[in-house]
C-alpha cells in the first residue's frame, strides 16, 4: 500500500493540506509532498484534490469465491418479544438493495418465546425469517448472541447484513464482523448499490460535519449498522407471507462469561430518545431543574420524549439518559424543539439531522437560530406553558372545525 | 490487579470548518484533546485503582493509545490524571486501520500486557462508531459490556455492572478478564493533580511497532483493513429559516399554528 503524488497533475495549490487532519502534507516546490510519518491513509487528501493527483493504492484481493455470498440480511431486533421500530425501517432499504441485486431478503431472529414478533416480521415484504429460538437467547447476552450469529452467517453466506445502530447492534455487530474478518460500517444514513455492485455505505463521521463513504470490497458480508429514522418504515406485505423457518443454534454456541441479572426500564417519562417522533428538550434557559415539569407537562400533552442539552445535565437538573449532543444521543426526530438551548455545535451534532427543528430562546443571536426552521425570540417560561394551555384548551374543546 | 485503558486522541474540537471556496475542511490551528468519553474510562480506571489497592490488592493503570507519535502527548495528560504509565502503539505499518485492524492492533498490544480489565470509551467523537472496545474483546476472546454506566461490586474474579441501553438500565455479572466500555454517566472525571504532572513530564513511554506486538502486515493499516474509504465530502449547511420576535402572546399563537401545521396538535 502506498500513496502518491501524480507530479504531472499537482500545482502547488494547497487545498490537500487544508484538508488534512493530521498535518501530512507539505508543499516543496510547488509539488504536495506526503510526510508518511504522519499520514493516516485516511484518503481525505485524495478526495480533496480537484487535479486528481492523489491516489492510494492497496494490492489486495478477495481470498474467498464472492459469488457464493447471496442475499440481503437484516438483524431483528427485539426485547421481550418486541421487535425493535428500526429494524421495520431496515426492511424497507433491505428490500430496495435486495432487488437491486435481485436476491432475496431474510430477517434472522434470535430470543425466546418470539412466536409473536416472527409473525409480526413474516407480514412484512421478506422472502425468509430465520428463527433462532431458545431459553439461553431469552435475554440479550453479547458474547453468546455474537456466536450464534457468526455461526450462522458463516454457513448460510449473506452477501450484505445490516442491523440497527442501537447500543445492542453497534456492540455486539462489531463481534460478528470481526469472527468473521469482515468490514462493518457504523451508523450509516445512505445505503445504495453502486455501478460496481458493492453496497455504497455512507456516513457521517466528525459529528456530522463530513460524510464518509465506505467499502468492503474483498470480504462478505458487507455489514452496516444503520441510524434511527432516516430510512422510512417499510409497509406490511400485500399477501401471502414470508418463510418461517426454524434454525437450531448447537448449544456449544451458548457459553458466556456475563450472565444478565436484572433490567430496570425506565418508567414515568419517554426516555427512548432515538426511536421518538417528536422532542423537546431543555437547556440552561429553564433555570432551574423544577422548570422542566414546565416541558414534561407539554411533552405529554403532544406525546414527545424529553431531551436535554448537556448543560441541563451536568447541572444535575435531569438524568444523563437525556442527554442529546456530542457525549449524549444523536437523534434524528420528525420535529426537535429546542427550549432554552443556545445551541454550542457540541449540542448541534447531536439533532440537527432532525426533519424540522424548531427553537424557543431569549437570546437572539443564539446560534440554534441558525438551524432552526421556526426560530421564536422569547422566554420559554412563558411561552410553553401558554403554548400546553392553548393546546388543552384545544383538546378540551369540542371538535369543531375553525374555518 | 492490572489494569488497562486505552485512549485516543482527537481533534481539539469537532468544529471544523468549510471554506466555502474550496469545500474542503479548514482543520488549521485545531488542536488536540484525549476524546472525552476516554476521560471517563480513564477516571473509572483508576478509580477501580484505588478501590481494589484499598481492599489489599495493589493495582496499576496502564493507559495505551493507537496513533501518530504526537499522540503522546494524550498519554502524558493521562498520567497526569492518574494512570501509572503508558504504551504509544505507533507504526507507519498501522496508519489507514479501520476498527477492524485498530481493534486487533490494540488487542495484540493488550496481550503482551495481559491485564484483568480494559476500559474504553464509549466511541470516539471523530469516528463515532463505537466498534473498537466491543471488537477488542473478541480479539483477546473475553467478557465485554458495553455501555457501562456503573461498576456495582467488583473482585479479582468478576464484577457486577449497570448498562444503560435505549429502555433503561441492565444489570450483568461479568468474569474478568473483560472490556469495558463506559458511558459519561459513569463518574466525574478529576483534574490533573500536581503529582499526576510531575509524573506525567518525566514518565518514559515506550512506543511500539507492529513487529513489538507480533502484528503480521496483513492485519493491519490500509492492507488489514476490511472496509476503505473511497469518497468523503462535506454535507450541505443547514440553514436557518424565518425567525419570530414579539409578545408572547404572539409568538403562542405562531408557535401553535406552526405545531397545527405539522399535525402535532
Amino acid at each position: 500500500m502506498s500513496i502518491t503524488v501524480d507530479a504531472s497533475k499537482c500545482n502547488g495549490c494547497t487545498i490537500c493540506v487544508k484538508s488534512c487532519g493530521t498535518n501530512a502534507i507539505e508543499i516543496k516546490d510547488k509539488l504536495a509532498t506526503i510526510v508518511l510519518e504522519s499520514c493516516n491513509m485516511c484518503g481525505a487528501c485524495v478526495s480533496a484534490c480537484r487535479f486528481k493527483a492523489i491516489s492510494i493504492d492497496i494490492e489486495k484481493q478477495a481470498v474467498e469465491d464472492l459469488s457464493k455470498f447471496n442475499g440481503v440480511w437484516v438483524y431483528g431486533e427485539q426485547r421481550d418479544g418486541h421487535v425493535a421500530p428500526v429494524v421495520f425501517e431496515l426492511i424497507n432499504i433491505g428490500r430496495e438493495l435486495a432487488d437491486a441485486r435481485s436476491t432475496e431478503l431474510c430477517v434472522v431472529i434470535l430470543g425466546h418465546k418470539i412466536t409473536d414478533a416472527v409473525e409480526v416480521l413474516a407480514g412484512y415484504p421478506v422472502d425468509k425469517v430465520y428463527v433462532y429460538e431458545a431459553p439461553e437467547l431469552e435475554t440479550y447476552d453479547a458474547e453468546r448472541y455474537c456466536r450464534v450469529l457468526t455461526d450462522v452467517t458463516r454457513q448460510l453466506k449473506p452477501e450484505i447484513f445490516l442491523a440497527g445502530a442501537t447500543t445492542t447492534g453497534r456492540s455486539f455487530m462489531s463481534g460478528v464482523a470481526i469472527s468473521l474478518y469482515t468490514g462493518l460500517t457504523a451508523d450509516c444514513t445512505g445505503l445504495e448499490i453502486g455501478e460496481d455492485e458493492l453496497l455504497h455505505q455512507t456516513r457521517p463521521a466528525y459529528g456530522g460535519n463530513i460524510m464518509a463513504t465506505i467499502l468492503c470490497p474483498y470480504t462478505r458480508p458487507q455489514m452496516s449498522t444503520v441510524r434511527h429514522k432516516v430510512f422510512p418504515m417499510s409497509c406490511k406485505r400485500i399477501d401471502g407471507k414470508a418463510q418461517i423457518i426454524d434454525l437450531t443454534p448447537k448449544p456449544t454456541l451458548f457459553s458466556s462469561r456475563s450472565k444478565v441479572t436484572d433490567f430496570v426500564e425506565t418508567v414515568g417519562e419517554k426516555v427512548n430518545l432515538v426511536d421518538a417522533d417528536i422532542i423537546i428538550s431543555g437547556g440552561r434557559g429553564l433555570g432551574c431543574p423544577e422548570n422542566f415539569s414546565i416541558l414534561r407537562e407539554l411533552a405529554d400533552e403532544i406525546d414527545a420524549a424529553v431531551g436535554a442539552s448537556r448543560a441541563a445535565v451536568d447541572a444535575g437538573w435531569i438524568s444523563y439518559a437525556h442527554q442529546v449532543g456530542q457525549t449524549g444521543k444523536t437523534v434524528c426526530p420528525r420535529i426537535y424543539i429546542a427550549c432554552g438551548i443556545s445551541g454550542a455545535v457540541q449540542h448541534q451534532v447531536g439533532m440537527r439531522s432532525s426533519d424540522t427543528i424548531i427553537a424557543i430562546n431569549k437570546d437572539p443571536n443564539a446560534p440554534i437560530f441558525q438551524i432552526a426552521k421556526f426560530g421564536f425570540v422569547g422566554d420559554v417560561l412563558e411561552v410553553l406553558p401558554q403554548l400546553t394551555k392553548k393546546i388543552k384548551a384545544k383538546r378540551g374543546a369540542p371538535e369543531t372545525c375553525p374555518v | 490487579m492490572k489494569i488497562c485503558c486505552c485512549i485516543k486522541q482527537v481533534p481539539g474540537t469537532t468544529e471544523v470548518k468549510i471554506n466555502p471556496e474550496t469545500n474542503t475542511l479548514v482543520r488549521e490551528g485545531v488542536e488536540t484533546q484525549i476524546n472525552p468519553f476516554d476521560l471517563y474510562a480513564l477516571e473509572e480506571a483508576v478509580r477501580i485503582k484505588e478501590r481494589m489497592t484499598a481492599a489489599g490488592d495493589p493495582s496499576t493503570v496502564t493507559v495505551i493509545s493507537m496513533g501518530p507519535p504526537q499522540a503522546e502527548d494524550a498519554l502524558r495528560e493521562a498520567i497526569s490524571l492518574g494512570a501509572d504509565d503508558a504504551v504509544l502503539l505507533s507504526d507507519r505499518a498501522f496508519a489507514g486501520s479501520d476498527t477492524w485492524c485498530t481493534s486487533y492492533a490494540l488487542a495484540m498490544a493488550l496481550k503482551k500486557i495481559d491485564p484483568d480489565l480494559v476500559f474504553c470509551g464509549m466511541q470516539a467523537i471523530d469516528g463515532d462508531t463505537g466498534q473498537v472496545g466491543p471488537g477488542i474483546a473478541v480479539h483477546l476472546d473475553c467478557a465485554q459490556a458495553a455501555y457501562v454506566a456503573e461498576i456495582k461490586e467488583i473482585d479479582a474474579k468478576k464484577m457486577a455492572v449497570k448498562r444503560l441501553i435505549e429502555e433503561g438500565y441492565e444489570f450483568c455479572e461479568v468474569r474478568l478478564p473483560a472490556v469495558l466500555t463506559v458511558v459519561k454517566e459513569i463518574n466525574e472525571p478529576r483534574t490533573p493533580s500536581l503529582r499526576g504532572k510531575m509524573n506525567a513530564k518525566k514518565a518514559e513511554i515506550p512506543r511500539w511497532g507492529a513487529a513489538d506486538v507480533n502484528a503480521p502486515a496483513d492485519k493491519i493499516g490500509l492492507l488489514g483493513s476490511p472496509t476503505q474509504v473511497i469518497r468523503i465530502m462535506t454535507p450541505p449547511c443547514r440553514e436557518g429559516g424565518e425567525k419570530y420576535e414579539g409578545e408572547t402572546a404572539e409568538l403562542v399563537e405562531k408557535l401553535f399554528d406552526v405545531l397545527t401545521c405539522m399535525e402535532v396538535v
